[in-house]
């Protein structure tokens, strides 16, 4: 590939952050061994590999089975040198350097092996690179180039290319000679069955780079070299297993590491090699990964994990990697639509007329209902300078505070007990920071399907030793899988989190394993002192809790003692902790312990929500929610509001707006009426669907910007058609705060990126906004939000990326938080009394549904749904415990009618002891299921975050969709109808 | 549950705050309920929930959920302001 456009990294003098393959990993140490190569002397830290040190100096020894993310295995012997004074020619891959050495890697000798090697492998690879799908991308290819190959003296006999067997050379030629025989028993068909990548048997040199890359960077041990010698081949698991049947999670690690044409990417053979690359960032999760989007023309040919991306380093999971496809799908809309009742088919209209209709309707609606009867969601699917636009449009042109975001139900908890404890509404760490971790805490939280990439990193150093405490009603995947096994897990009962903390604080501060000097040092020890009364209390001891939570007392005192006292602690959370009618409160509680233990501050430990979406973090920095603006300050300080009265040139409302669940309320009682919804589906993502389509239903104006017709624009009136990650400048903001650029590769299909619309919606309105690029919105963030100050795309290109806060106190951002002391100053223990929800369960509704997601598809699927992923998982189940499926009579895979007290639906049972009697849980990835029929109004008390994680339920045999899905179906086929603009 | 009133939710949430915060030291209690609610509550609903309490229809509301809602009619916007970064 030629034309890289990839930015630049400027310390430590590296330069182009090109990717050059070192052949092996980087070596930690600290010390360092000065050695001569091809008489260049070069110093490098102890540890290194020859090979590695070669390429520090630019010389690129020949390799086949090493590369710079796997350890190094010497099989291929091509990377051979000669040392002074050591015998033989050792491999310059498994040899580690040493003072003084003497390296040549280039002579006579070595040549002739290298070619020698090379002569071996080509003599059973078919001549077919002209026609190969990696041809020009190909290291074997290479490797014939370096070391000279002119000739190959061996004549056909035993291979693997030719099916034929009539000793032909290609493939080509075997299909001429013989079009349909198979008669060569060592000759193994294609492999196809992932939709993303093809196996080629017959064109590997068995250098299992693929099951390296699988161990060690993945972690799902899928594959294995079978048999020994001529015999031996990459086998994905069984012998009759092919990809998909087997564990492969599609992650393409094996795929990036295989340095032929084995492994390959199947729209790279579709449509043949890239020829620029761009990097950009991933629009799926909170893990943030970097990506490059490598094109041809226009049209995008693969994206591969960025190496030098400081959240992936390298590693990719199947939705960045593969499930782009959504971008290009013909169910995509790109031409503005309007109605004037959700009854009426859709008419599309040039962009002026829906942006004048939008514009009119709002603004009709303001003078007849009032400045507050409008307003905004925003999204975390958006980039930071969308989201910053879209609350701006309801604070400086609506005239009102009534912006709220997706954040609201998920991680609002989040913001709300990290900033009353440390004071500051982010992660404490950065990803990297897992490295130096001796015990890992995961509490409700599932990172193998939610956050992949986090969770491979994470597995790498459990393997290297560290310990693992799954807290989680579930037995996740982290609790037991090849080569990790949790410590200890406690399966609570869902919604007793608050009382599994407590319990865990308790054993902490009863058995005095708490840290005091930090206590002492870093927190208020008055209000500790407060806290340790209450913690002390009898009731909170595991024993005592035990009937209610369900966790065994002596497991769960186990789990404390090894937080408190195993090393370096790190607590990694999810949904299942904030999505409570205790969220907060639970999040006040891990505050707690990791403050009690000492564990905040420094490498290994910390406090670390995993987000959900892309940019939750950001939309949430960016003021999205009501009552804060940008960097989480309150809208009732007049010199916050000042600085953006002055800048906006109009009067802000200092009174906190109306939340999502409020909104809705309010538009059911008939005093909010219009909304401006960026790049959410609230209808099929907020709970009790009924009540969100009521409240949708009562209002006059709904406006969706979307790439498709989602279910909430069934109940819209204008659709104005959004762009993709891939159409668009901007930033996103992972869970480690990280700032990371997202840049444009192709234009947008619908003509305009999102934070336009926005400007062209601002502007009808009256906005008088004059936004030409999104470095400029940015700017404006920098201006205004301290946290922010030093951002800038320049700065971003300079770095790659930057975590906030990243101001003259930080100029280059901050990967660790609270280092010297909190944000708030000293750090607040706050008392964490357990409420048990009001959603219990009964005799009508006996057992406990709890909902979360998995790997292949992402929030409610509209991107993951129009992929190939759907393979993986083209329904949402109902996993059941056997004990409670056989007292029901169903059986695997059944119908089955699931009902709460808001609604019904119907899906299909997975029965499975991954969950405990009691207990069912499903995913709420398609809108056919509804899951979110079932889920209940309860909400967290501080934030209003949904209870989506209990909801007491009921499982019957069914015999096929309930009357609600049924008249769902039909009403949305209804709404969806469009009438094309006349021509 | 979704049969439930806004008017019920009100009460509802307002009682989950005091909840909250009867189970921190006392003193301040009330005064802290004010103050999440000010932080919090759009004028709308405050209105509303002052409403109900003058009508008698907030009876459903804990002792500390009142009382902080007085707290908060009474100082108004003297209420300390308070985010979520505190
Ligand atoms: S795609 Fe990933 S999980 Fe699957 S075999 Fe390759 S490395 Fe392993
Ligand atoms: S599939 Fe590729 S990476 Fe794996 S052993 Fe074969 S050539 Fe090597
Ligand atoms: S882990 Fe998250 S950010 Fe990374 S590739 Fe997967 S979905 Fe994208
Ligand atoms: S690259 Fe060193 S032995 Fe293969």
């Amino acid at each position: 590939m030629k034309d890289f456009l990839i930015p630049f990294d400027g310390p430590g003098g590296t330069g182009l952050h090109d990717d050059t393959d070192m052949g092996t990993p980087a070596s930690t140490s600290t010390r360092t061994v000065t050695l001569r190569i091809d008489g260049f002397e070069v110093t490098v830290p102890e540890g290194t590999s020859v090979m590695r040190a070669s390429a520090e100096l630019g010389i690129e020894v020949p390799k086949l089975c090493a590369s710079d993310n796997i350890e190094a295995f010497g099989s291929c012997r091509l990377c051979v040198v000669e040392i002074e004074g050591r015998r033989g020619t050792p491999a310059s891959c498994t040899t580690p350097v040493a003072e003084g050495m003497v390296v040549h890697t280039q002579t006579s000798r070595i040549k002739k092996l290298r070619r020698g090697v090379m002569e071996l492998y080509i003599s059973d690879h078919p001549l077919d690179c002209l026609t190969c799908g990696a041809n020009g991308d190909c290291e074997l290819q290479d490797m014939a180039g370096a070391v000279g190959l002119r000739d190959v003296r061996y004549t056909p006999g035993d291979n693997h290319y030719d099916p034929s067997g009539t000793g032909a050379r290609s493939q080509a030629e075997a299909r001429l000679r013989d079009p349909v025989g198979i008669n060569n028993p060592q000759f193994l068909p294609k492999d196809d069955s992932n939709p993303y990548f093809t196996y080629d048997p017959s064109k590997c040199i068995v250098c299992s780079r693929c099951v390296r890359a699988c161990d060690e960077v993945q972690g799902t041990f899928a594959l294995t070299i079978e048999g020994r010698g001529f015999d031996s081949r990459v086998s994905a698991g069984m012998k009759l297993d092919d990809f998909m049947t087997s564990d492969c999670v599609s992650c393409g690690a094996c795929v990036q590491a295989c340095p032929t044409a084995t492994l390959q990417e199947k729209s790279v053979i579709e449509i043949g090699t890239p020829d620029r690359a761009v990097v950009t960032t991933c629009a799926y999760c909170g893990v943030g990964c970097s990506f490059k989007a490598e094109m041809r023309g226009d049209e995008l040919v693969r994206m591969t994990p960025y190496k030098h991306g400081k959240a992936n380093r390298g590693h990719s999971c199947v939705k960045g990697r593969f499930a782009y496809g959504y971008a290009a799908h013909q169910d995509r809309i790109l031409n503005p639509m309007i109605r004037d009742t959700i009854e009426e088919p859709w008419r599309e209209v040039s962009w002026e007329e829906a942006i004048s209709f939008a514009a009119t309707r709002m603004r009709g609606i303001q003078e007849q209902y009032g400045k507050k009867s409008i307003g905004v969601i925003t999204s975390s699917r958006c980039t930071n300078e969308e989201t910053y636009l879209v609350q701006k449009m309801a604070r400086a042109v609506f005239g009102n505070n009534n912006t709220d975001t997706c954040a609201r139900v998920c991680h609002s908890p989040t913001g709300y007990g990290l900033g009353q404890t440390y004071g500051t509404s982010a992660g404490t760490q950065d990803f990297d920071s897992v490295e130096d971790s001796d015990v890992v805490v995961v509490i409700g939280a599932n990172p193998t399907d939610g956050h992949p990439v986090f969770a491979s990193r994470l597995k790498k150093r459990l393997r290297a030793g560290a310990k693992l405490i799954v807290v989680d009603p579930r037995r996740i995947d982290l609790v037991k899988s090849p080569h990790v096994e949790a410590a200890h897990h406690l399966p609570l009962r869902p919604g007793t989190n608050v009382a599994v903390v407590t319990a865990m604080a308790h054993v902490i501060v009863t058995e005095g394993l708490y840290d005091e000097e930090f206590i002492r040092t870093r927190c208020d020890w008055e209000e500790f002192q407060d806290y340790v009364e209450f913690v002390a209390e009898e009731r909170h001891a595991p024993e005592a809790v035990e009937m209610l939570t369900g966790v065994p007392a002596e497991e769960l005192r186990k789990a404390a003692r090894l937080y408190a006292t195993g090393g370096n602690g790190a607590i990694y959370y999810g949904l299942g902790v904030t999505e409570h009618s205790q969220g907060s409160t639970t999040v006040i509680g891990i505050a707690n312990l990791a403050m009690l233990t000492g564990n905040i501050g420094r490498k290994g430990v910390g406090v670390n929500p995993l987000r959900g979406q892309n940019n939750v973090q950001g939309s949430c920095d960016m003021g999205s929610f009501p009552h804060e603006l940008p960097g989480y300050r309150h809208v009732s300080g007049s010199e916050v509001r000042e600085v953006f009265e002055s800048l906006w040139n109009v009067k802000l409302d200092h009174e906190p707006g109306l939340r999502i669940p409020n909104m809705l309320d309010a538009a059911v009682d008939g005093s909010f009426k219009g909304l401006y919804c960026q790049g959410e589906d609230i209808l099929q993502s907020d709970p009790d669907t009924k009540h969100v389509a009521a409240g949708l239903a009562a209002m006059d104006c709904v406006i969706v910007q979307d790439l498709f017709l989602n279910e909430t624009a069934n109940y819209a009136h204008v659709f104005l058609p959004g762009s993709t990650f891939l159409e668009k400048d901007g930033t996103f903001t992972n869970a480690e705060r990280r700032i990371n650029r997202v840049r444009r590769v192709m234009a947008p299909k619908n003509g305009y990126a999102d934070w336009e619309v926005t400007q062209l919606l601002a502007n009808a309105m009256g906005g008088g906004w004059t936004y030409t690029h999104p470095a400029q919105i940015m700017a404006e963030i920098a201006a205004t939000t301290p946290s922010f100050a030093n951002v800038s795309y320049e700065l971003l290109e300079e770095k790659g990326s930057v975590q906030w806060p990243c101001n003259d106190a930080s100029p280059e951002g901050t990967p660790l938080m609270h280092i010297d002391g909190f944000v708030r100053g000293r750090g607040r223990f706050i008392r964490t009394e357990y409420v048990a929800t009001d959603e219990k369960t009964g005799p009508r509704f006996p057992l406990l549904l709890t909902t979360g997601r998995i790997l292949s598809q992402y929030n409610v699927g509209a991107q993951t749904r129009r992929t190939e992923n759907s393979r993986w998982h083209e329904e949402d189940v109902l996993e059941i415990h056997p004990h409670d499926a056989e007292t029901r009579g169903v059986r695997d895979g059944d119908y089955v009618r699931l009902a709460s007290r808001s609604g019904e639906t119907s899906l299909r049972a997975e029965i499975t002891d991954r969950v405990s009697p009691g207990v069912v849980y499903t995913t709420f990835h398609h809108p056919t299921t509804q899951a979110n029929v079932i889920t209940t109004d309860f909400s967290d008390w501080a934030t209003n975050c949904p209870e989506y994680k209990v909801t007491a339920v009921q499982v019957s045999p069914s015999n096929g969709p309930s009357d609600w899905q049924r008249d769902y179906e039909a009403q949305a086929e209804q709404s969806r109808r469009i009438l094309p603009a006349a021509e | 549950m979704s049969s439930r009133t806004t008017d019920e939710k009100l009460v509802y949430m307002a009682n989950q705050i005091a909840t909250f915060f009867e189970s921190q030291a006392e003193g301040t209690r009330a005064q802290r309920v004010a103050e999440h609610l000010r932080s919090f509550w759009e004028p709308r609903m405050r209105d509303r929930l002052f409403e109900m309490m003058d009508r008698g229809e907030a009876d459903d509301l804990k002792p500390l959920a009142r009382k902080g809602a007085e707290i908060w009619r009474a100082h108004g916007q003297a209420v300390p302001a308070h985010s979520e970064e505190e």
